[in-house]
């Protein structure tokens, strides 16, 4: 146990390592660091003062190290475009973004499991019916069309519903909506699936022999099994997440991360740019480092490979 | 049944695009903007779905879209699934060092956030049709690696592998002729399964601005031009995400369908 979760940390570092070294090389191959801060006015002696103080004359390796400290230190230099420190910047931008996949996560539990346990349950019924029609469309359509569908719908039309930016609760429901339609329809197809393979398994059938309820034979036997299998989907989810939030900011004006790298994107912004695409990865990498490890904790049968 | 429909009209629309669609999907008439569909009073019969801002007709846009949307799918997948499955069979029948290297590759490919990925090799080598097929390409290899190693870590130990060895058959013949055919149906699989996470994935670049560029009639593209018009003209943006809609849907009819069919083990994975 112990030698797996080294394994998986080591592994996580080396993804988390090999993903700095992969942004510094498309830095360097987008040419000359210099041309993202030379403007009209720029002269020879400023470009090699430039040069001396970004250490552009020491060997690349010796410049990899410069900016892979100051990274760690979360100095990416400043924004292009806002002309202030990367890193504050994104450091500000978190919270929406941590608010808004809160509450997409919450939703996707709240609707994707008992919704998947009744369609399970009640195979055939409206409710399984119900439980199938989301999941399809969640799986279909694309996210930022459901959301620009929803704005329509509640904000322009029905006036119902904010158009979008952060404010008081009410602007949470169609961003909410739109970044979890899609994680929740894959979470129910998991657990409606793994909820009926485990319902025709032979020690649900020795329960039922025995005389357990139906209640107790859903919940205590079935549904604790059945949960292992969409744990498994728990780092898809993230992934899902990620894409998501950068989509669900972009269409709703949503003050976060997301938005923040379109916006670098789109800016030609690098600096800020890797300082979005550093932290994200690094939450994202942890976050999967403990899913990976909750799984073997939940699941004996695992192979500690 | 429906979703087979879907597909034929999709594949018809794609392949005879020309000849179907009414109008130009690039070039515009500007004294016919924002019209609506036909059925509004405003609207007319020569455009059915109406126009958008430039004055294109959305039917003809819709159509033209098809045609991006399957052809980045088809190539993506046909690179992704060949590259993919060799690698995993590559990975699971040598082992050692080989499998080591390949499975490091996918396990930090499916560690990064494919998003994120293309957001920095867009900003760094620009906007282009090339960089991000090449990028879906590269993404796409770990679903199949993974599932393809696996099915050969199995295959190999059969008696059957080993007779072929006996009999003095290389390692690349082996490969082909007993390993191949008993990770085809898996690979077929996963790939039908992928054709609607694809084509989403690609309509979410165009729409972000970081995949195909304008003008081409991307269906993404075209529901972030008319974003800023929804409370006038709702259906600059609409119609091209029910084309999205209806095709998704229907590849995932499609994969469920060939899954069932033929490797039924994958349900609780895929």
């Amino acid at each position: 146990m112990l030698r797996y979760i080294a394994r998986r940390v080591v592994l996580a570092l080396l993804v988390l390592v090999s993903a700095t070294v992969f942004l510094f090389v498309l830095s360097r191959a987008a040419g000359d660091p210099r041309f993202l801060y030379m403007n009209e006015t720029t002269n020879q002696e400023e470009w090699e003062a430039w040069g001396r103080k970004m250490g552009l004359d020491r060997p690349i390796v010796v410049q990899f190290w410069s900016w892979f400290t100051k990274a760690l230190r979360g100095d990416f230099g400043s924004s292009l475009w806002f002309k202030r420190d990367s890193f504050e910047i994104v450091r500000e931008r978190v919270p929406a973004t941590l608010q808004l996949a809160g509450s997409a996560f919450a939703f996707t539990m709240i609707v994707a499991i008992p919704l998947g346990v009744l369609s399970a349950v009640r195979r055939g019924s409206p409710w399984d019916y119900v439980g199938r029609v989301f999941a399809l469309m969640g799986q279909s359509m694309p996210g930022f069309w459901v959301g620009i569908v929803l704005i329509m719908l509640f904000a322009v039309q029905l006036e119902l519903l904010p158009t979008g930016r952060r404010g008081d609760w009410s602007s949470y429901i169609l961003p909410t909506i739109t970044l979890g339609w899609f994680p929740a329809a894959g979470m129910l197809r998991l657990v409606r699936s793994s909820m009926l393979e485990i319902l025709d398994s032979e020690f649900i059938k020795l329960a039922r022999a025995k005389g357990v309820s139906q209640r107790g034979i859903i919940w205590k036997h079935a549904f604790r099994n059945a949960l292992i299998a969409p744990l498994t989907y728990a780092s898809l989810l993230m992934a899902g997440l990620v894409t998501g939030a950068v989509v669900t900011e972009t269409v709703f004006a949503w003050p976060g991360l997301g938005r923040l790298g379109v916006q670098a994107v789109n800016n030609n912004d690098f600096p800020l740019m890797s300082a979005v695409v550093v932290l994200t990865a690094v939450v994202y990498i942890i976050a999967n480092l403990f899913v990976d490890i909750a799984y073997v904790m939940i699941d004996p049968r695992i192979k500690l490979t | 049944m429906i979703p087979a429909l879907i597909l034929l009209v999709m594949l018809v629309a794609a392949l005879f695009a020309p000849l179907i669609a009414p109008h130009s999907p690039i070039d515009g008439v500007l004294t016919e903007r924002n019209l609506p569909p036909v059925w509004y009073a405003e609207g007319s019969t020569k455009y059915l779905l109406g126009t958008d801002p430039v004055g294109r007709d959305i039917l003809s846009r819709v159509i033209y879209g098809t045609r991006i949307s399957l052809t980045v799918a088809g190539i993506v997948l046909a690179a992704g699934a060949v590259g993919g499955t060799v690698l995993g069979m590559v990975s699971g029948y040598f082992g050692g060092l080989i499998d080591e290297a390949i499975q490091r590759f996918v396990e930090f490919e499916i560690a990064v956030p494919f998003i994120l990925v293309a957001l920095v090799v867009v900003v760094v080598l620009g906007q282009s049709l090339t960089v991000i097929v090449m990028l879906l390409i590269v993404f796409s290899w770990g679903g199949f690696t993974r599932q393809v190693r696996g099915e050969t870590l199995q295959l190999k130990t059969r008696d059957y592998v080993a007779a072929a060895r006996i009999a003095g058959a290389g390692s690349a013949s082996i490969i082909y002729k007993h390993i191949w055919p008993g990770v085809i149906n898996t690979v077929m699989v996963i790939a039908s399964l992928r054709v609607g996470t694809l084509i989403i994935t690609e309509s979410v670049l165009s729409f972000l601005g970081v995949g195909i560029p304008p003008p081409t009639p991307a269906w993404g593209l075209m529901v972030a031009e008319g974003r800023q018009y929804i409370a006038s003209a709702w259906w600059i943006t609409f119609f091209p995400g029910v084309a999205i809609f209806l095709t998704v849907l229907a590849f995932n009819f499609l994969g469920d369908w060939l899954r069932d069919r033929l490797d039924p083990r994958l349900r609780q994975q895929l």
